[in-house]
This record gives C-alpha cells, structure tokens and sequence, in this order.
C-alpha cells in the first residue's frame, strides 16, 4: 500500500531525495495508515460502544425522541406547588431559554422560568420542542438484572463446569500429547492420524447417541455430561500440546532418565516447566469453550435452571425480556456476562494469541 | 507437512538386544494414550456407529419401547421434504445462502484486516490485534444479544445512523428478507480468529520475494498477487475449511433469535441444526434426527473432498510436493 514511502537503501541510480523528505513522507504515510485502522477498529467495536451506553439508560430513554446516545434523563423543574415539569429548550425573542412547560397548548404554552419562577407564555406548538437531557448514570438496569437472571447462582454453575472441565482437558491432554511426542509405539502415526481426523468431525453425528446414553444412565440434568468427556482427550488440545513438546530438547530428558526418574516424574519436572505458554494457551481455550459453550449445556440441562450455565440462563432472559421491549435490561445482562471472559482474555491474551496461531499454521 | 514425523531417535528407546525394554516403552506409552483412545472409543466411534444405526430406526425418546427397524424410512422422509419444498429443502436453503454471503466475506476480510495489521507502518500493533480478536471471546449469546439491540430497526444505532444519513433502513432481525444479512454482520465480529491465522501467515512470506518483485518492477498489487497469495495459499485453504466446518455447526446465533425453532422471521433464520435440534429435542424423533445428522455429514464431507480436490491447483507448498 504504502511501501514505497520506505526508506530503503538503494544500490545506486535512484532518485535521491533528501533525508528530511524522507522523514516527513515517513511520518504522514504512518499518520495515515494508523488513523484509518483505528477509525476501522471504532466502527467495529461500535456495538460494543451501543451495549455499554444502553445499559446504562432508563429504558424510556430508548423510545424518546430526540434523546441523547449516552445516558440521560430530562431535566424537571418542581414548581412552588410542588408539581414536576419537564423543561425544553425554548426559542424565545431574547434567544434559547430553558423553561419548564406547564400547560402545554397547540398555539400558546404557559412556561414557567426556572431561575426566577415566573409563567411565561409562549406561542408556538410545543410538540416541536426538545426536552433538556441532563447525563446520568443510571445502575438499575444492573440491579434489576443481578435479580432477576440470578447472576450469583449462574456464575457459580459456569465456574465449577468451566473449572472442572479445564482440569480433566488439560491433564488429560498433556498425558497424550506426551505419549505422542516421545514415546516409540507401533502404529502411533496412524492414531495420530485419527486424531487429527476427529478434529474436523461434525458433532451432530455423535451428539444423539452421547444424548441417549447420558440420559441411559441418569445423567441428563446433572453436570456430568459436560464435566467427565473432558477427562479423555480432546483431539484439538492433544494436537497442539504435542506440536509444543516436539519443539522440547530431548537432552533434558535424557539427563533425568540417566538419573533414573519415571516417565511420570520426567513429565512433572522437565517437559511440564518448559511447556508453560503451551498449557497456558491450552486451558484458556478450554475455559472460554466451556465458559461460551451453548448446545451441550441447553440439551443436557434443560428442564433444570437452578443448574443452568451463563450463556443458557442468558438466553432465557433474552426470551424473555426482549419481547417484553426492555432492550436496556438484555444489554445490561449481555454486559455481565462478558465480563468474565473479556477480563481473562486482557490478562492472558498473549498466551492465547500465540495458542491460536500455533494451532492454524503448523496444520 | 510436519504432522507425522519420523522418530527414528527416542529418549526411551534402548539398545537393540534389550527386547523387553523396547516393549516396555510401547506399554507406558500407550498408558499415556489410553485416556484418548478410550475416550476415542467411548464418545466417538461407538456414538458415530449407533447414529448411523438409529438414523435406520424409528426411535423415539420418550418411547424407546416402541424402538424398531424403519429401514430407509427416515431418509426417504428427508428426500419428500427436499423435494416438497419442506423443512429440509428450507433449512438447507437458508445454511447454503449464509454459507455463500458469510463465508467469502469472512475470508476477505480477515485477510484484509491481517493485511492493514501487517504493515510496516502501523503504530500500536498490538493494541489493534488485542481490539480486532477481542469480539471472538465475548459469548455468542451475549453477542447476538447486542446485535440484536444494536441492529433494531428503531432504537439500534445502525438504523439511526442510516436515518441521520436519509437512508432507509431495515429492522433487521424483524424482516425476514434482512434477517440473514443481520446475521452475516454478527459472523464478522468473529473474524478476529482467522485473521490472526492469516497474520501468522503473512508473517512467515520471505521479504526476499518482494524485494525480487521490487527489482523486476513490480507494483504492491504484483507483490500481492504473486507473492503473498500464493506464499499464503495454504492458511487460506485452512481458513476456508475452518469456515465451512463452523456454518454446518451453526445454531447458537439462530436459536437466540428465535427460541421457538420456526426460524423467525418468516422461517429466515431457519438453520439446518434448528430443524434437527427441534425434531430430536422437541419431538424427541431422534432417530430421525440420527439421518438428517447424516445428512449433514455428507454435505460436509463432500465439501471438504471438492476443497482438497481443487487446492492441487490453487494451494501452493512452499516446501514443494506435498
């Protein structure tokens, strides 16, 4: 795009420019270039902008006219009398003036001014003017939402699937990925062939029988379908544990089993130390699965809410407060229930950044 | 690739003589393996088999007592609705149309998000990659809920937007000739992860091949076209296989639009998982629930070998032959 303004050394017979050129050309193709990804980047995370400023609103806010983006109420003027009215900018002779609208008219209004108390008529339609919006940041919605979605009890559902889940995924992963990386087994390409063939399997054809036999043995309405397969291996885990653990010099290895330490004891405590962004990256993947995770929890939990996961008891908030055209209120829930993998993801996000480009380009 | 390598070396492997010991590795080596190939066994093979198996009965769950063989029934069953215009000819319309808007969107612009965060003189690198993938960790139901709000065809800013600029506007997820769209523009906010796979790629193309293009005269587009495109052919074809996998697998976004499993509006966003989640799980008809499974299946199968059958010529392998 902007390549040619690069200050490259030529071999001789081009142009010269002078240095201070250069510089200049330098710094306005770089002004251009960020300017343009961070205007990209705002119009991207737009919704995320309408999500924060929404739930935060009184949600006759959403439905009035001429309101304001960021959260407000119109402003009230209480008379002597003790009544409340709401107060419009007001075109008058003497410029715009604030005044709280008393008796609204067609033709003619009576208006009082607030800083002095006294009516005022004024001729005009009053419908055509807009009320004062005074920003207020209003946690109701939050208050409201913590209630009635029952966010204590979600979270602690997710957080002891998506815990246990994270545990039984990444021990049982870096047993395998071990057992693929380094020892000599008769066949073992062939199963790792396997392997990776069960990545790209679609799960609706296992999904009905696991779901008969769950529910064979009573485990529907429980956590168990979503805790115990996790202690067997996922495919995608094993695969890029063990792309990590080829990359270990086997130098180590060979000193402690000269030293006559068990294949357990070498993988406690000289693969598992020198593999940590690996794992790392690998148990944020399966906690933000498990945390995101929709069918597995709707299909096995249903008909039981006090088990319910974050993303189901979400959905069945959604059910029922979107047509009830509280849009305020499913921001405000969609907002808690982000919170926990958005901050995880700011804490670790390197780990996992690295995790996903090890695992799409080494295939 | 560097999948399968030989292991001509291993750490445990001991002299040649030592028969035993050679077999002793095989065994602790399989006890490694054995939580996979149990698993592997458990919750893969034996399921696979008995979803083709049940796809031949008529099993019901409520009813299992009434299990027996249908044949071909179920199956048949799909082609009439194929034929007539049902359920399955409606919700396989509706996953290939998304699948055909969605998918050479994502690709194009996850490669050309990677191409603007790749270049030289972008400032805060990491900060835009950090907002770019931030999107894909956000729970699908949270996000399909903001969608929602944010595409409302009064109160969501994009009409809003539109409004200010005097354009009409759509209530997207109302309108069941927009609702789809809707959908392709919550797909984008997840765009994040393949354009780390593309920048990862990006970031592996030799900078002596665009020098050799500088020399011969060439212009960013023939760097583009013949050096980047092709040095990165084979995370393009990764990323197209990836994107088909997810369409066939699609049904969170759609269930939180219409719960009622009709596909509102007007059976728009009525996705082929919809169909087969409401004959399994409403109807409890999950043996024919198994066949469409299989339906799926094979649609996905014979996407995936017409990809690997056209890739001989457009996916080129740095390292030579595969």
């Amino acid at each position: 795009m902007t390549g040619k303004a690069l200050p490259l050394p030529l071999a001789g017979g081009g142009r010269k420019r002078s240095p201070r050129a250069h510089a200049i050309r330098f710094g306005i193709s770089r002004f251009g270039v960020t300017l343009f990804t961070a205007s990209m980047a705002m119009i991207f995370l737009l919704p995320l902008a309408y999500m924060l400023l929404t739930s935060f609103k009184d949600s006759d806010q959403m439905t009035a006219l001429n309101a304001p983006l960021w959260p407000a109420v119109p402003e009230m003027y209480t008379a002597a009398d003790g009544q409340a009215y709401t107060v419009y900018e007001v075109p008058t002779a003497s410029g715009v003036q604030d005044l709280a609208l008393e008796k609204p008219g067609r033709v003619t209004s009576t208006m009082i001014d607030p800083k002095t108390g006294q009516e005022v008529q004024w001729q005009g339609n009053w419908r055509a003017l807009t009320a004062v919006w005074l920003p207020t940041v209003k946690s109701d919605n939050f208050a409201n939402v913590l209630s009635a979605l029952n966010f204590p009890m979600l979270l602690r559902n997710t957080l002891v699937v998506s815990v246990l889940g994270t545990i039984g995924a990444v021990g049982s992963a870096i047993l395998v990925a071990f057992g693929f990386a380094r020892f000599r087994i008769p066949g073992k390409n062939g199963l790792f062939l396997v392997l990776i063939m069960t990545i790209m399997l679609p799960f609706q054809v296992l999904l009905i029988p696991q779901y008969i036999a769950f529910n064979a043995v009573g485990w529907t309405g429980t956590w168990l379908p979503l805790i115990v397969p996790t202690f067997f291996a996922n495919a995608y885990n094993v695969f890029l544990l063990r792309q990590y653990f080829l990359t270990l010099p086997r130098e180590l290895d060979e000193a402690a089993e000269v030293d006559g330490a068990s294949p357990l004891r070498i993988l406690w405590s000289v693969i598992i130390p020198q593999a940590w962004p690996a794992i790392v990256a690998v148990s944020l993947f399966h906690f933000f699965f498990s945390w995101n995770d929709f069918f597995a929890p709707l299909v096995y939990l249903s008909g039981h809410p006090d088990l319910a996961t974050m993303t189901v008891g979400l959905q069945a908030f959604n059910a029922t407060y979107s047509r009830a055209g509280s849009g305020t209120l499913t921001q405000a829930a969609s907002l808690v229930a982000m919170l926990v993998p958005v901050a995880i993801f700011f804490v670790g996000q390197r780990a996992f950044m690295r995790g996903v480009v090890i695992s799409g380009v080494e295939k | 690739m560097a999948i399968i390598e030989d292991e001509k070396e291993s750490v445990y492997a001991p002299a040649p003589r030592k028969m035993s010991a050679a077999r002793r590795e095989t065994l602790t080596g399989l006890m490694f393996l054995s939580p996979w190939i149990i698993g592997l066994v458990v919750f893969t093979a034996l399921p696979i088999i008995a979803s083709l198996v049940l796809s031949f009965t008529n099993f019901n769950l409520l009813h299992p007592e009434n299990l027996r063989f249908i044949g071909l029934d179920n199956y048949s069953r799909m082609w009439n609705e194929f034929q007539n215009n049902g359920a399955v000819a409606m919700s396989l319309g509706v996953t290939a149309r998304f699948a055909l808007m969605s998918v050479p969107l994502m690709i194009c612009l996850a490669l050309g998000l990677a191409l603007l965060l790749n270049q030289k003189l972008l400032l805060g690198k990491p900060v835009f990659r950090t907002l770019f993938f931030m999107p894909v960790l956000i729970p699908l139901v949270a996000s399909t809920i903001v969608w929602q709000g944010f595409l409302n065809g009064s109160t969501g800013w994009l009409a809003q937007i539109l409004h200010a600029l005097g354009l009409p506007s759509p209530d997207w997820f109302a309108d069941p000739a927009w609702a789809l769209p809707g959908l392709v523009f919550l797909g984008i906010w997840g765009v994040g992860n393949m354009m780390l796979i593309f920048l990862a790629g990006l970031q592996g193309v030799p900078t002596e091949l665009y020098e050799a293009v500088k020399v011969d005269g060439g212009g960013a587009w023939d760097r583009f076209r013949h050096v980047t495109l092709p040095m990165i052919s084979p995370v393009l074809f990764y990323n197209i296989l990836i994107s088909i996998i997810g369409v066939s697998q699609y049904f969170t976004q759609a269930y939180v639009i219409d719960p009622g499993g009709q596909g509102l509006p007007g059976g728009s966003t009525f996705f082929f998982n919809i169909n087969l989640y409401k004959e399994g799980w409403s109807y409890n008809q999950m043996g024919y629930a198994s066949a469409l499974a299989w339906l799926m299946m094979l649609v996905v199968v014979v996407a995936t070998l017409v990809l690997f059958r056209t890739s001989a010529r457009w996916v080129f392998y740095a390292g030579g032959d595969r």
